[in-house]
Formats: C-alpha cells, sequence, structure tokens
C-alpha cells in the first residue's frame, strides 16, 4: 500500500493542500477542545483570581474550594444524577424495544399495512401543533405536571430513529424471516429470537442516540418539572447553578460558608465538570457506534 | 401476501359477482388485517406513541383563532377569527420572527456545508492515521454535549466581567464589549456557535462519501500526474455534488424551524435588548406560554410556521423529484 505512494513524487500542489490540511484540521480539532479545558480550567481557578483577572485556560491561582462545596452539599447533585440515570436507563431500554420493533414490522416487505404506518410517523415531522397545545396536553390533560413520566415519554422515540433503524434492518435478508415463518414461528418470536441478536450493532448505535438524548434532556424537564421538586434532571440542575446566583445560594444554604464568600463563578464550572465529566470519559469507547448511526441514517430510509 | 392478490380478483369477475363486492371486500379487508396481526401489534406501541404526543396537540392549533382564558379552556374560549394573526403582522412581529428564523437557517446551513465538505475532503487527504483519527474525536466532541453546558461556555469567554474574550481585549489595550446587550454581534456568535457544535457531526456524512469514491479513479488520476488540487477540483467535489443538492434541499425543508435549546442556552428568551437579531419563532413562542401567557398569539405563530413549513417542504420535495427522483421523500 504504501510502496505505490512513495513512487509518486509529492508535487508542490499536493504538499500546500496537505499542508492547509494539517493547518486546518487541527486547529479546527483545537478549537472543539479548548473550550472544555477553559471550563476545567476555570473551575480550578479562586474566586478573587476570577475577579481579578477574568476566566483563564489555565489556573493562575489554583483553588479547590468550589469542588470542596458542591461535594460538601451533594445531596442536590446526587439525587439529580440519579433521576437523570434512572430516566435514561427506563428510557432507553423502552425506547430501543420500541423502536427496533417498529423498525423491523415496518421494513417487512409483506406486511400490508407498512407504507401507511411509516407515512403516519413521518408526517409528523411535517406538521406539528406547536409547543402551546403540546404544554397544555401533557401539563393538563394528560396532568403529568411534576411527573419524571412528562422526561421519560417524550424521548422514547423519533421518526429519525425509527428511519434509521429501518435501514439497518434493510441489511438483513428477507429469506431470513421466510424460511422462519416456513419452519412455524411467529412473527413476534422472528423477531425477538433472530432479528434482534443480528442488529447488535445497529441497537447499539440507536440506544446511544435515545441515551444521549435523555442524558442531556432539559427541555421537557424545564417545562414539566417545576422548581417545587427537589430532584430535577442532571442538565436542568446545570441550568439553575448557570444561570442563577440565588438557585446556587439556596443550594449551598446548608454549607457553612458565608453566602457572600460562595465562589459563584467557579461553582458554575465545578458543577459543569461534575455533571458532564463522566460522560465525556466514556465518549471515546463510544464514539465509533455514532459515526456508523450517522452513516446509515444519512441514506434516506 | 394473500392481500393485493384477493382484491384483484373481484375485477375479473362477471357483473353477478359485482353485487356482492362490497360483502367480499370487507371480508378480504378483515382478513389482511388478520393476517397482519402480529407486525400490525408490534407497530401498536409506537403508533399510540404518536397519536399522543405529536396528532392530539394539533386540533390545539385552534388556540389561534380564539381569545383564549383558563376557566373557558381551549374550544370554549370567545372566537376571534384572524384577529390574532392581523396583531403579528401590524405589530411586525411575523415579519421579524419570520426573517430572523429563515436567515439563520440559510447561513447555518450553506455555511455549515461549505465547511462539512471542506474538513471532509481536507480529512482525506491527511495521510497520518492516529491524526486523521484524534482530530475526527475532537471535532465530534461539541456535538455530544448539552446545549445548556453550551450556554456555560459562551458566557465562559463573552461574559462582560470575567469573559476570556474582553480579557483579551483588556490586554491588548481595546475597549471591553458588552455582548449581551449588544444585538449586532449575534448573528455572528451563533452561527458561530453553531458551526462549532455540528461540523464534526456534519461532515462525516460527507467523509462516508469521499471515503465510497472509486479508489481506482483517484489512483488513475495520481498515476496520469494530477495534483491534489486537480483531484479535488475534478473528481471528489464532482462527486459529492449529489449528496450536497440532497443535504441542502432536505434541510430547506426544515428552514422555518428554529434551534430552540442552541437560541436559549446562548441568548434566553427574555433578552429584550436582543429580541431584533435573535428572536426567532421557537423563541417567541416559548415566550408566549412561559412569560406572557398569551397561548393565543403564540399557536398563532406557531400555525403559521407549520403551514408555511409545510408549504416549503412540499416545494423542496418537488425540487428532489426533479433533480434526483429516487431520493424524494413522497
Amino acid at each position: 500500500m504504501s510502496a505505490p505512494r512513495t513512487a509518486i513524487r509529492v508535487d508542490g500542489a499536493t504538499l500546500l493542500v496537505r499542508t492547509i490540511g494539517y493547518g486546518f484540521i487541527g486547529a479546527f480539532a483545537l478549537v472543539c477542545l479548548l473550550p472544555f479545558l477553559l471550563v476545567v480550567g476555570t473551575s480550578f481557578t479562586s474566586e478573587s483570581s476570577i475577579a481579578r483577572h477574568g476566566f483563564n485556560l489555565w489556573p493562575r491561582v489554583f483553588s479547590t474550594f468550589a469542588y470542596k462545596i458542591v461535594f460538601e452539599n451533594p445531596d442536590l447533585i446526587i439525587g439529580s444524577y440519579w433521576v437523570t440515570i434512572g430516566i435514561t436507563v427506563v428510557g432507553t431500554a423502552i425506547g430501543l424495544f420500541i423502536v427496533a420493533m417498529t423498525g423491523y414490522a415496518l421494513q417487512r416487505p409483506d406486511f400490508h399495512y407498512r407504507n401507511q404506518i411509516s407515512f403516519f410517523i413521518y408526517f409528523t415531522t411535517l406538521f406539528t401543533g406547536g409547543l402551546v397545545p403540546y404544554f397544555l396536553l401533557i401539563n393538563q390533560y394528560l396532568a403529568l405536571k411534576d411527573n419524571y413520566l412528562a422526561v421519560l415519554l417524550p424521548g422514547l422515540l423519533s421518526p429519525f430513529l425509527i428511519i434509521m433503524m429501518k435501514s439497518f434492518v434493510r441489511s438483513i435478508p428477507h429469506a431470513i424471516t421466510e424460511s422462519a415463518k416456513i419452519d412455524g414461528a411467529g412473527d413476534f418470536t422472528i423477531f425477538l429470537r433472530l432479528i434482534l441478536p443480528m442488529t447488535t450493532p445497529a441497537l447499539a448505535t440507536i440506544g446511544l442516540f435515545i441515551a444521549i438524548g435523555y442524558w442531556n434532556e432539559w427541555y421537557n424537564a424545564m417545562l414539566f418539572l417545576s422548581p417545587d421538586m427537589k430532584y430535577r434532571t442532571l442538565q436542568l440542575f446545570l441550568y439553575g447553578v448557570v444561570t442563577s446566583a440565588d438557585f446556587v445560594k439556596n443550594s449551598a444554604a446548608a454549607s457553612n460558608v458565608d453566602l457572600r464568600d460562595l465562589p459563584l463563578e467557579s461553582m458554575k464550572m465545578a458543577t459543569a465538570v461534575v455533571a458532564t465529566g463522566p460522560v465525556i470519559l466514556l465518549y471515546p469507547f463510544v464514539q465509533r457506534f455514532f459515526i456508523k448511526g450517522i452513516t446509515v441514517g444519512a441514506v434516506k430510509g | 401476501m394473500n392481500g393485493p392478490s384477493a382484491a384483484a380478483a373481484p375485477s375479473d369477475a362477471g357483473p353477478a359477482a359485482q353485487a356482492i363486492a362490497p360483502k367480499s371486500k370487507r371480508r378480504t379487508a378483515w382478513r389482511t388485517l388478520l393476517g397482519n396481526r402480529t407486525l400490525l401489534l408490534m407497530c401498536l406501541p409506537a403508533i399510540a406513541f404518536f397519536l399522543v404526543f405529536s396528532y392530539l396537540p394539533m386540533p390545539g392549533l385552534y388556540l389561534a383563532f380564539v381569545q383564549y382564558n383558563y376557566t373557558d379552556g381551549i374550544f370554549k374560549s370567545p372566537f376571534v377569527g384572524w384577529d390574532n394573526f392581523r396583531f403579528l403582522v401590524i405589530t411586525g412581529d411575523l415579519w421579524r420572527l419570520t426573517f430572523n428564523t429563515i436567515a439563520y437557517n440559510v447561513m447555518f446551513i450553506l455555511l455549515g456545508n461549505a465547511l462539512q465538505i471542506a474538513v471532509a475532503i481536507l480529512l482525506n487527504e491527511l495521510r497520518s492515521k492516529w491524526f486523521k483519527k484524534v482530530s475526527q474525536s475532537l471535532m465530534f466532541l461539541p456535538y455530544f454535549i448539552s446545549f445548556v453546558l453550551i450556554g456555560l461556555i459562551a458566557y465562559n469567554i463573552l461574559s462582560y466581567d470575567y469573559g476570556l474574550l474582553n480579557g483579551f481585549l483588556k490586554m491588548i489595550g481595546a475597549d471591553p464589549v458588552k455582548t449581551y446587550s449588544n444585538p449586532h454581534l449575534w448573528p455572528f456568535i451563533i452561527v458561530v456557535t453553531y458551526l462549532w457544535q455540528s461540523t464534526g457531526y456534519g461532515s462525516i456524512v460527507y467523509f462516508a462519501a469521499v471515503m465510497g469514491l472509486d479508489s481506482e479513479i483517484v489512483e488513475a488520476a495520481e498515476i496520469d500526474g494530477a495534483n491534489a488540487l486537480q483531484r479535488i477540483s475534478y473528481i471528489v467535489l464532482p462527486w459529492l455534488k449529489p449528496t450536497f443538492i440532497i443535504l441542502l434541499l432536505f434541510s430547506l425543508g426544515g428552514v422555518l424551524r428554529g434551534n430552540f435549546g442552541l437560541f436559549y442556552n446562548l441568548v434566553g428568551a427574555n433578552n429584550s435588548a436582543l429580541y431584533a437579531t435573535t428572536d426567532i419563532i421557537e423563541t417567541y413562542v416559548f415566550r408566549s406560554l412561559m412569560t406572557n401567557f398569551n397561548f393565543s398569539m403564540g399557536s398563532a405563530v406557531s400555525l403559521y410556521q407549520s403551514v408555511f413549513g409545510f408549504c416549503v417542504v412540499l416545494f423542496a420535495n418537488w425540487l428532489v423529484k426533479r433533480m434526483s427522483p429516487d431520493n424524494s421523500l413522497f
């Protein structure tokens, strides 16, 4: 492979493109990384240094005070963690099962209603009732205000994920289903025993999309979980810390630090690190599933 | 299965058979239903889901034609016809929201695709495997995080008192800028943030397309002495053109839908100093629901958005159908 490459003389234009490539891609990758380091760096900076010099990539005066306060009274953050973990695990399991089941059924060429149902699902991306009726429906008619189901249920499925599943299933020959049918297996058994085990890479990808959606969920939580609830989702907790100094003061009220001495700015960053860090650490391991899903999903279903 | 063939049978039969057609047709439909019952049941959870969360809110758009009050509810509040829309037009709100939403989306689509193509092509030119891998992972990272964190990062950079930007401006002796009260800066900030977040993700589609290019063609061109610039402009770019057009038309269909998470976490929905350049349909509707409690006005904007957006999709689909029939949606 490398022998013929070196045999071709690298001319000026190719060298130029390559140089621009390394420079541009390298710079862009760095720009994508730096903001994260900025958040981490600021979280370790003493508040007085922030007040004097502003936020910095590298802490001028190193301090772990913000973390000490965040962990001194960790009840809220741990509670929010559990809420988010619970919603993510339950929601992903149920959502994944439904998406896989629907995707398989809609991809079966012998399913009489597949076009009608596909359109029924697809139409929801073209025309929506908008936020106000949606809010009234969940808040009043379904009475899910301050109920974790209001966050769990709307995140279960999306047309995009069902289309993605259909594209994955399409690569499995229909003959497998047919021969199983001849052997007397029912449709649901075929799905459960044959198709599911064959689509594990697809399930990993789709499950990840659902899980990330739940993990980053703040929108439905903000709409339907009122501040009266003690534990809301992790991102909403972070939102509170980021946008409201009162929220920080309330959540730190139990700690025995004088409220005027609270390191408000570095606490925002420390909370962000605690709320996001674990997922970022997982990221390198799950990344390839994402890339696969995007590539498949882009080929229209 | 036996559905289509059974349905075709009556048309072959004589007039005598047509007399009993309605009954047998009903029986055929029933048999089709029964034959597909397991697959149908498997789709039932999804059907119920979209019925409740997507279709059930639709009749609620009737709110756009009433003067909503809490005691009368959606369907018994006084009917006001087109008054809500008239109000939106007279105040100029509708025009501003439409313009902002579309202008931002056009910038997102054009600059986004250009950058994604550039990244995909340049990535393909690199020879170092680990460099490719690491840089791709890093560029993909911003897509992975929540909008809340993106808002915090923006604050980190833009904050008047502590932000990195003003720290830099002070260092070089320039005046610090009050970003959060200066509407002219925001189109730039929002577009850059969008590109920062989505370029890595979006470039994957193009990168996959570049990888799908027949390597024999590229090698033949190399042997014939084509340099990288020539390869890119005569082989790779034309190769990516259909992908670009399809993605462009698909995104055209969503040109009236705003990215609420992005705008809300960067700007907030209630920073009125920035409305002129940052208020989009989604933030307006959100505000009418949570801040002003003007449910009818919010629904009027939503209805306008859905109907207008639907027409745009139909138009985009008509365009796709003309250019590449295989890729049309319906």
